[in-house]
């Protein structure tokens, strides 16, 4: 009965690297160490019922099982035939995909986008115009005394980032652990995070800019003459501003309570001029409570690739990038894509209304390890192996630290990866685009 | 009555993802709104009721379930999901970035009515290949 120690968790962003898996016969049939949504992942991967095993192409409206040499086929074709093509998602399989999905877009002419387009996509906004003053994980867990979320609730988002990296563990400056730090949580809600923190500050809603400025306002010395900002009384914000300054390490989480509100970048931005103003004092850092286990990676990738971070059009032979143009949602409610390539992710689900109306009326590849509202309404379906489950990858932590991802059982017969699945669509590409060159020089 | 929908991940939600989305787990984890206690009495509904939640953008329905992060009054919660997406406007105010946060909702009683499962709702809602 082969065990595994050490082996990644491919979810969340936390990319925790203590997991341990036992597989018996080629199944997992017990998980230590994760959490709840790891757990799940881990299991269902043994649940062929629920998995996607055979690829699918879509004939008289129905999607019909085909093998994986018409699929890919297929796929090759409605990208060659496409004048924009989209490709999107990325976020949860690994770099080595990437890569190869660049390089597709590249010889495509195409846009690439990933999933930070929908979470930190304002963040990265916002370090273009601020910069990020950042650390990895390993410094908060040594060093961090004062851990404000603002915005996120990782006891639903990253379950064990709590208890691996900020309040919970012994560090080597904080021999005491949750003792020797102070936990405080920014929200609109008293969500399960803020019940366990030291401080809980209940914002109004879309008035987070009002209150990091006041914050700000404070720690470089002026005087609040209101007597409440954002719902949060002066006495108040002047005792956090005070909390913040007298800490020895401070560090901000923050989330998509930040990201999606009103506000959006200009909310990082300010944050991020909050945490400069706050190094006048004392050191303190800010963090991304990044989502999907492999973004950060994606945004690596594309920056080592193409340039840019996530959002790239390669439509004019060069990489452009211009998020509000060439970021998928705007693309898709523009209807300017006209064939969208989908990858370990699910839009379908998580776009709004007016970005799926337009997908659902152009060509669409879905490659994805289960069925989905996307994989629904696609025209080409091509299952795919798990990474960090069935194939070995690698993947960046939300601080970009790479972790190597890697395989405890075999996947389902002849699925494969999403860089095999990958190669070959590019090959086939590729193969017609030098066709037409050679026909053209005759 | 009035509220301000604001939508993100659940622990429930990222599991009953990970274990397939074309399952009932998933309508039960995801086809919800989650209502602050007093709200609910004002409404009228009790745990368990559907309820529709329209915006702008569209309307759905939807479990109503008393939050576990009360109180935030005038605030409701659901879960990212084909369900809370239906109604998400898709302005991006060119960040790139919808409004999955602060959307104006109505939310009205619908009890009785049927909550649809992801793949009756996407396939009521997208039709595939209309000009």
């Amino acid at each position: 009965m082969p065990g595994y120690t050490d082996v990644i968790c491919s979810f969340c962003g936390t990319l925790c690297d203590d997991i341990e898996v036992v597989v018996e016969d080629d199944k997992i049939v017990d998980v230590k160490h994760a959490c709840r949504i790891g757990t799940a992942k881990f299991l269902a991967s043994n649940d062929y019922e629920h998995r996607l095993l055979k690829p699918m192409v879509r004939k008289n409206d129905k999607l019909t099982e085909v093998d994986i040499e018409e699929a890919i086929e297929r796929a090759a074709e409605i990208l060659k035939d496409a004048i924009k093509p989209l490709l999107y998602g990325w976020s949860s399989t690994s770099c080595e995909a990437h890569s190869v999905g660049i390089e597709l877009a590249e010889e495509l002419g195409g846009v690439i986008d990933n999933t930070a387009t929908v979470c930190h996509g304002p963040s990265v906004l916002a370090v273009h115009d601020a910069g990020y003053p950042g650390c990895t994980l390993g410094e908060v867990k040594n060093r961090a005394d004062l851990i404000i979320y603002w915005g996120a609730n990782p006891m639903h988002g990253h379950p064990r980032h709590l208890s691996r990296y900020s309040i919970f563990p012994r560090g080597y400056f904080r021999e005491r652990g949750q003792q020797d730090r102070e936990l405080v949580v920014i929200d609109v809600r008293k969500t399960d995070t803020a019940k366990i923190a030291n401080k809980f500050i209940k914002v109004n809603y879309s008035e987070d800019y009002e209150l990091i400025s006041a914050l700000r306002k404070v720690v470089n010395g002026g005087e609040l003459r209101e007597e409440s900002v954002a719902g949060v009384p002066r006495e108040e914000i002047v005792a956090m501003a005070e909390k913040m300054k007298n800490a020895q390490f401070g560090v901000l989480f923050f989330g998509m309570g930040l990201t999606q509100s009103y506000g959006r970048h200009r909310n990082i931005d300010n944050a991020i001029c909050l945490v400069r103003d706050l190094n006048a004092h004392t050191k303190f850092v800010m963090q991304p409570m990044r989502g999907h286990y492999n973004v950060t990676g994606f945004s690596e990738v594309l920056s080592w690739q193409a340039g840019f971070p996530f959002a790239v059009d390669m439509g004019r032979g060069f990489a452009w990038y211009n998020p509000g143009e060439t970021t998928a949602n705007d693309l898709l409610q523009r209807g300017e894509c006209d064939a969208a390539l989908i990858i370990a992710s699910d839009p379908v689900s998580h776009f709004p209304r007016k970005s799926i109306e337009h997908l659902a009326r152009i060509p669409s590849i879905a490659i994805d390890i289960h069925p989905t509202p996307t994989t629904q309404l696609a025209d080409v379906v091509i299952p795919s192996a798990i990474a960090g489950i069935e194939v070995e990858g690698t993947a960046y932590r939300m601080d970009a630290v790479p972790l190597r991802l890697r395989k405890v059982k075999e996947p389902p017969e002849g699925v494969l990866s999403d860089v095999e699945i990958l190669r070959r669509i590019l090959a086939r590409v590729r193969d017609e685009a030098l066709t037409v060159k050679a026909e053209v020089a005759k | 009555m009035e509220f301000t929908l604001i939508t993100g991940r659940t622990v429930a939600q990222g599991e009953a993802m990970e274990k397939g989305k074309i399952s009932e787990g998933f309508t039960r984890a995801c086809a919800v709104v989650e209502l602050d206690p007093e709200d609910m009495s004002k409404l009228g509904a009790y745990e368990g009721d559907e309820v529709k939640v329209a915006t702008e953008a569209g309307e759905v329905v939807v479990v109503a379930r008393k939050s576990s992060s009360p109180p935030h009054q005038g605030v409701a919660f659901m879960p990212m999901g084909p369900w809370a997406n239906v109604i998400v406007g898709g302005d991006t105010a060119s960040t790139g970035m919808p409004p999955f946060k602060g959307i104006k909702a109505e939310i009205t009683l619908a009890k009785g009515e049927r909550v649809l499962s992801a793949e009756e709702l996407v396939a009521m809602i997208y039709t595939k290949k209309e000009e």
